[in-house]
């Protein structure tokens, strides 16, 4: 990636070079904007370059995996078509467990206002097993939850994610990338998740 | 100069769709690993290990590229750490497997993790944090004919060990079936019918050669059951039911009944309010893919044992519970409530309470006209939710969590737990264990980076009248009544009493944390091990990786994640754990 940037630098200081190796020769126009397309074609590049090379040192460009898995009704949802439009944030969750619960609760508070300003939709993945899978329902109603619940009883989902204890939240553009993921809560982190939405959300169409 | 710019805007456009080439296939995975280096503490019986240092150490990879996917996860132990089960040593290729997968099929060959309905009959499951890997390795076929119908089907060997950084197969083979349709999804005219409907079925089967001199064992074990799920508006209910055939095995002591395990749940809820409750109906049913084998090892099936799983370390992981997979017939309710904001108990920000029972019996045997010794091998009879009066285990617990202002929300708990040891052994002493727990938990947000946590514990365990036990040389002997936790005689103290914690955790900023922790053991029968066990962690996180260094003292006990525990005994030392995920 740098031996590219290096080269195509070089290159360009080589070409303005031999422009200017001979200055008593006037610029003809079409040169000029000859070169002013070069020099424009050059600094789109570089500044691809950059975005790429800033794509490559983030471990994240990766797409979310298809795993099948049910939500709370029973019914067949495919991780891969979650069928969200904006972006969508995934956390990893169980009902045995306190900072899961309190990132949840805290995200409640102020979905409503998240969803308003970017869309943004938030799946809360179960990862409880058949000991306290019951118990989901309960305490998603029972908490008033607006979130799409999917179970993943026996960790396919989990796996796939790469999540080794929970919670751990994942942040997904509209494209499916897998743009942001941090593991563990501390109360103040949804405010750090809500800036990385804000990054990725499309502003809103105004009517 | 034109071509120039051409050749430019091309290279800098073919080395974009390189990129997303590379990039069409897709990795992730994890690693952990734990490092611990320990020494000896004579007072709480912490041994220092003969290497000194302890490594585990662990990372998946896992790929796909359009329909083709591939996973593996190299393991190692140099060696493992305390408390980590004996199966798990060296250092290799724990788990690997190839497949490919479309919208109707999807094939995978090597190590499978799978799970019929509800787990009653066949459940092949990981959890690295707790040593347990039961993976089926094989292969296994799904099929999607239509959405909301799939046909699932697996054949091989269990992981019974990782031993020398290979992986150790159960001696008996498994194989299994399942089917399950949802009736609204596969059938158009019921797509928008306020009844949901689910069916599902499984057939599985166990063969091991039979190697024992002294009896005739069935070679080919069954286990087959059905399921069902109903929804209804706010009402839930689902039900598994599975049988199995004889099945002799050091579990229950090589007799010939055959087996059932049943659970039913029925649900109530709506935005604010939940209610579950639960019923479960077990006989002899431990289902190994090795009939000699005991704990944890080579388990085909998952019995959930029907308690709540509990968050705080006294309730956890002193006097937890697990199914009895020879027979128990348990129940549970649970009920949670949110009172609204602005009402009288629901302050300016709501208030929740969570109350919760649970109760689990021994079924009852009828042996009236069976003679055990007889050629049949069956040596009782019982049936569906048929149960005794025998308590092995009752939780009565309720939560009030609160938001006070908009910086303190507090959560008090209550717990009352009562267990037959006799049983559910947790301690080496015998009889019931009453025990009180009383947790007081604040959190305070002080700014938007900055919080405080705190966790106050207490944990009272009931003395008891005396009462006969038998004691280690196989007497019977009355246990004096004002040492409860003592054998007569035993130069140790056999449980530990009353405890105490207190737990402070300081966020500093999104990516640190410090905590310090104190179990106070102050109800020690024996007061010179009245001990106080500190421990301090610090922990940087930033987005997928996690670091911590702790240093201290922890008690034997066990280690649990979701229920699922371990035993560990007491340490001193340091523990520097890493996790990553990409």
């Amino acid at each position: 990636m740098n031996l590219f940037l290096t080269f195509f630098t070089g290159d360009s200081i080589f070409g303005f070079g031999k422009v200017l190796e001979r200055p008593e020769q006037t610029l003809k126009f079409y040169e000029m904007k000859n070169l002013l397309t070069l020099s424009m074609a050059l600094l789109f590049s570089v500044s691809l370059f950059a975005q790429e090379s800033e794509v490559i040192t983030t471990p994240d460009v990766k797409k979310l995996p298809s795993v099948a898995l049910k939500d709370m009704d029973g019914k067949s949802v495919n991780t891969a078509s979650l069928g969200f439009e904006g972006p969508v944030v995934i956390s990893f969750w169980a009902t045995w467990c306190s900072p899961c619960k309190r990132e949840l609760n805290a995200i409640h508070e102020l979905y409503e206002d998240w969803q308003a300003e970017t869309g943004v939709n938030l799946v809360a993945v179960s990862i409880d097993d058949t000991k306290t899978a019951a118990q989901v329902p309960t305490y998603v109603n029972g908490k008033m939850w607006d979130y799409l619940v999917l179970m993943d009883p026996n960790g396919d989902f989990k796996r796939a994610m790469g999540v080794n204890n929970v919670p751990h939240t994942f942040l997904i553009d509209a494209e499916g990338n897998i743009v942001y993921s941090h593991n563990n809560y501390a109360p103040g982190d949804e405010e750090h998740l809500y800036e990385e939405i804000k990054k990725i959300a499309k502003p809103k169409a105004k009517d | 100069m034109r071509k120039l710019t051409l050749l430019i805007l091309l290279l800098t456009g073919g080395y974009k769709s390189t990129l997303a080439q590379l990039n069409a296939g897709n990795f992730t995975g994890n690693a952990e690993s734990t490092f611990q280096y320990l020494n000896t503490d004579s007072l709480i019986g912490a041994t220092q290990p003969a290497s000194k240092g302890l490594l585990n150490s662990y990372m998946n990879v896992f790929y796909t590229q359009g329909h083709f996917k591939a996973g593996m996860r190299f393991e190692s132990y140099l060696p493992r750490i305390q408390g980590y089960p004996a199966t798990f040593d060296g250092t290799g290729l724990g788990m690997r497997y190839i497949g490919y997968a479309n919208d109707f099929v999807d094939i995978t060959l090597g190590s499978v993790y799978e799970q019929f309905g509800a787990g009653l009959s066949l459940r092949t499951y990981e959890n690295m944090g707790l040593g347990y890997d039961t993976q089926l390795d094989g292969a296994r076929i799904k099929i999607t004919p239509k959405k909301g119908l799939v046909i699932k089907s697996v054949y091989g060997y269990l992981r019974y060990a990782f031993l020398d950084g290979r992986i150790v197969h159960s001696d008996g083979l498994v194989r299994g079936i399942d089917g399950e349709v949802h009736i609204n999804e596969v059938f158009k005219s019921w797509e928008s019918r306020k009844l949901d409907v689910t069916f599902g079925g499984s057939f599985v089967s166990k063969y091991q050669r039979d190697v024992n001199d002294a009896l005739i064992l069935p070679e080919n074990v069954g286990c087959y059951g059905g399921r069902m799920r109903l929804k209804y508006g706010k009402v839930a209910f689902d039900g598994e039911y599975v049988f199995k055939g004889q099945d002799p095995s050091e579990d229950n002591k090589y007799i010939y009944n055959t087996g059932h395990a049943a659970v039913f749940n029925l649900g109530y809820s709506q935005k604010g309010l939940g209610i579950i409750f639960s019923a479960k109906s077990v006989d002899n049913m431990s289902f190994r893919a090795d009939r000699t084998k005991q704990l944890q090892n080579v388990l085909i099936n998952y019995l959930p044992s029907l308690n709540k799983t509990h968050t705080y370390n006294l309730v956890a992981s002193l006097y937890p519970y697990a199914t009895q997979p020879v027979g128990e017939m348990a129940f549970q309710g649970e009920v949670l409530y949110t009172f609204k904001k602005g009402s009288k108990f629901g302050g300016k920000y709501g208030t929740s309470l969570d109350v919760n029972y649970s109760a689990a019996y021994r079924p009852m045997r009828h042996t009236s006209g069976i003679n055990p010794l007889d050629s049949t091998g069956v040596t009782y009879k019982s049936g569906l939710f048929d149960l005794s009066d025998s308590l092995y285990w009752r939780d009565f617990n309720f939560n009030i969590s609160k938001k006070l202002t908009k910086q303190l929300n507090v959560i008090v708990s209550y717990f009352n737990i009562t267990l037959n040891n006799d049983i559910a052994t947790v301690t080496k002493e015998h009889g019931f264990i009453h025990a009180n727990v009383f947790v007081l938990e604040t959190g305070y947000k002080i700014n938007t980076k900055q919080s405080l946590r705190t966790e106050l514990q207490f944990l009272f365990v009931n003395k008891r009248d005396s009462v006969n036990v038998t004691d280690p040389s196989g007497q019977t002997v009355s246990v004096e009544k004002n040492y409860p936790f003592y054998y007569t005689g035993s130069p140790v103290p056999i449980d530990k009493g009353d405890w105490s914690t207190v737990l402070i955790e300081y966020t500093i900023n999104s990516n640190w944390f410090v905590s310090a922790m104190d179990q106070y053991n102050f109800g020690n029968p024996e007061k010179s091990h009245r001990a106080h066990h500190p421990y301090l962690s610090v922990g940087y996180i930033r987005d997928a990786t996690r670091l911590t260094v702790s240093y201290g003292r922890q008690r034997a006990g066990l280690f649990c994640v979701g229920g699922v525990c371990r035993p560990v005994p007491a340490s001193n030392g340091l523990t520097i754990s890493f996790t990553h995920s990409f």
